[in-house]
């Protein structure tokens, strides 16, 4: 569809160029697209290539010595920290996002199947969180989790307990909570959208050939809306791996991420060249993981 | 098609967990105004009474003039740009037919996925083999790459919505396709424009990771704040702070999803 395909008398251009961007569609397309796809090619691909190339340089003194090799990855096997610190990782992101999918899923269940008049309000209320600085929703439950805060002062003031509770903030759960908390906007909408598609006489044919509420939810409701499911899994697990805001924050050194690391390689320790091997695998890791959901999420799609 | 509702009556359970879903939500936002206006120095139950002091005590603080001027400027700069770059991207992934159109669009969507450390870290590995200072001019190429997702996400539905026999009869009325996208489109997709414009200066506003690894001596609200959390005597100041900036953050997004929802309702109306 050109804009000039329906006038009578089609615009003479002066121009070869013009021309043939007239007549060929993709390259209009491609032309107005460019300038945006340029800054991200540029401002993505160059910029990992550059962490792949630093990833094989080495640290001899204070200067980094250019000589490609694999020493930095070699130092990672040797090293049991760097194992531990990215399986803690996945293992937190991993169950922040089950908790987190587990619980939006009812949410938006029923904003799409049990509210009709205020359905825009309530994704509104859903989502507007999401648009708040990150860094201050972080803040929030420091203040909530503190030794002194507000959980431990009214849990001591109620008389639930005697003395303030430490555990509450800088422990890996307090890192798992939080991560729930600040990524519910986003996993909220994905179910929502699968749930809201669903063909509702679907539904309707189930009730009238005697399924009772359960059994339409578990044959027809929960595998229709598992795309949805798997995207929100995917789009929240992806980022809350390389998080280095909330476990710097509320995580203290029990809650210590590989993102903790990568931070502290460019920036106190100096150590860029094991810093990028070490970005090198968080990324390898993230790829591999999205790929494991592209799997589920097509065998999903086949059931 | 008549809605379906007739066995599926208002859930007691349901509706009871969606306010305690709400709650949980809100709750720990909510004590960072609280205990803004709290006298005590020290976040904890019980109250000591109300002040507006601490808010005072912000005016008094010539780092975080600069760096609340920093972050409007990085933030402004950065919602009109991605903007302009986001216009005829959108334009392109709605309406024209492209080879490979597929993995391009998933690329320019790729920075929704990738943590923000890794992006921040990897541009400044690339800024620094380029011999590049570090400025807030750094900041904002990493804000715009972070935001350009957001903005064409923002703008597509109202493109997809918008109705083309406009944009026709212009053409046949001898309207060249520069005007027409002025006079016709342009004004057609006004309020998904202004939402994209609201959306991108948030989301430059209040962004970390990239203003932590690539703004040179400058620094940006959100590191302030981020260097102001070390000193507890701090706190309420930091408190009134971060509610001034909730405010305003919960203002502009509940204003361009306001503007982007009536997008989606006419976009589907026309369909």
């Amino acid at each position: 569809m050109t804009l000039a395909a329906n006038s009578p008398v089609p615009p003479v251009r002066p121009g070869a160029v013009l021309r043939f961007l007239h007549r060929n569609e993709a390259w209009r397309g491609y032309l107005l697209i460019l300038p945006a796809l340029g800054l991200m090619l540029v401002a993505i691909l160059f910029p990992l290539g550059s962490t792949l190339m630093m990833s094989t340089w080495s640290l001899s003194g204070y200067e980094i010595a250019r000589t490609p090799s694999l020493d930095n990855y070699a130092a990672m096997l040797g090293h049991p920290m760097y194992g531990v610190l990215i399986g803690r990782s996945l293992e937190v992101a991993l169950v922040a996002t089950a908790v987190t999918v587990a619980l939006c899923y009812p949410m938006a269940y029923y904003v799409a199947f049990h509210v009709h008049r205020h359905k825009a309000l309530w994704l509104m209320l859903m989502t507007l969180p999401f648009w708040t600085s990150y860094l201050l929703r972080v803040f929030a439950w420091k203040v909530v989790l503190g030794y002194e805060g507000v959980l431990n002062t009214a849990l001591v003031g109620l008389g639930v307990v005697e003395t303030p509770v430490a555990a509450l903030l800088y422990s890996q759960t307090a890192v798992t909570v939080v991560l729930a908390h600040s990524w519910a906007a986003f996993a909220v909408l994905p179910i929502y959208v699968s749930l809201e598609k669903i063909d509702r006489t679907y539904l309707e044919a189930a009730a009238d050939l005697g399924d009772g509420p359960w059994r339409r939810f578990w044959r027809i409701t929960f595998p229709l809306s598992l795309p949805g499911v798997v995207a929100a899994f995917f789009l929240m697990f992806v980022p809350t791996v390389g998080d280095y805001i909330t476990p710097a924050m509320v995580g203290g050194p029990d809650g210590m991420m590989v993102g903790n690391l990568i931070q502290a390689m460019f920036g106190p320790m100096n150590n860029w060249p094991a810093g990028a091997a070490l970005s090198v695998v968080l990324m390898v890791t993230i790829a591999l993981a999205g790929l494991a959901f592209l799997i589920v999420g097509r065998l999903v799609r086949r059931v | 098609m008549a809605r379906f509702t007739g066995f599926q009556p208002h859930s007691r359970p349901l509706a009871l967990y969606a306010a305690l879903f709400a709650l949980f939500l809100y709750l720990p936002i909510l004590f960072i105004p609280l205990f803004s206006v709290n006298e005590g120095v020290y976040v904890r139950f019980p109250l000591e009474g109300f002040t507006l002091d601490w808010y005072a005590d912000l005016w008094s603080r010539e780092p975080l003039k600069a760096a609340f001027l920093n972050s409007l400027k990085v933030a402004g700069s950065v919602a009109v740009l991605s903007t302009v770059l986001a216009i005829p991207a959108a334009m392109a992934i709605a309406r024209y037919r492209m080879p490979g159109k597929g993995p391009v669009v998933g690329f320019m969507m790729l920075p929704l996925v990738l943590p923000g450390l890794i992006l921040g870290v990897a541009l400044l590995t690339l800024l620094n083999r380029l011999g590049v200072t570090l400025s807030l001019v750094t900041v904002a190429i990493g804000h715009m790459v972070i935001c350009l997702p957001y903005a064409i996400s923002v703008l597509l539905p109202r493109l997809i919505g918008f109705n083309r026999s406009l944009e026709e009869a212009s053409a046949d009325l001898g309207e060249n396709p520069w005007w027409t996208f002025w006079r016709v489109t342009f004004p057609g997709i006004l309020p998904g424009v202004l939402a994209c414009l609201l959306m991108t200066f948030t989301i430059s506003f209040d962004e970390f990771f990239m203003a932590f690894f690539l703004s040179g001596t400058s620094q940006t609200l959100p590191m302030y704040i981020w260097g102001q959390l070390r000193f507890p005597q701090d706190f309420p100041s930091l408190l009134a702070l971060s509610t001034l900036i909730l405010l305003v953050s919960f203002l502009l997004a509940f204003i361009s999803l306001r503007l982007g929802r009536v997008g989606q309702v006419t976009a589907e109306g026309r369909a």
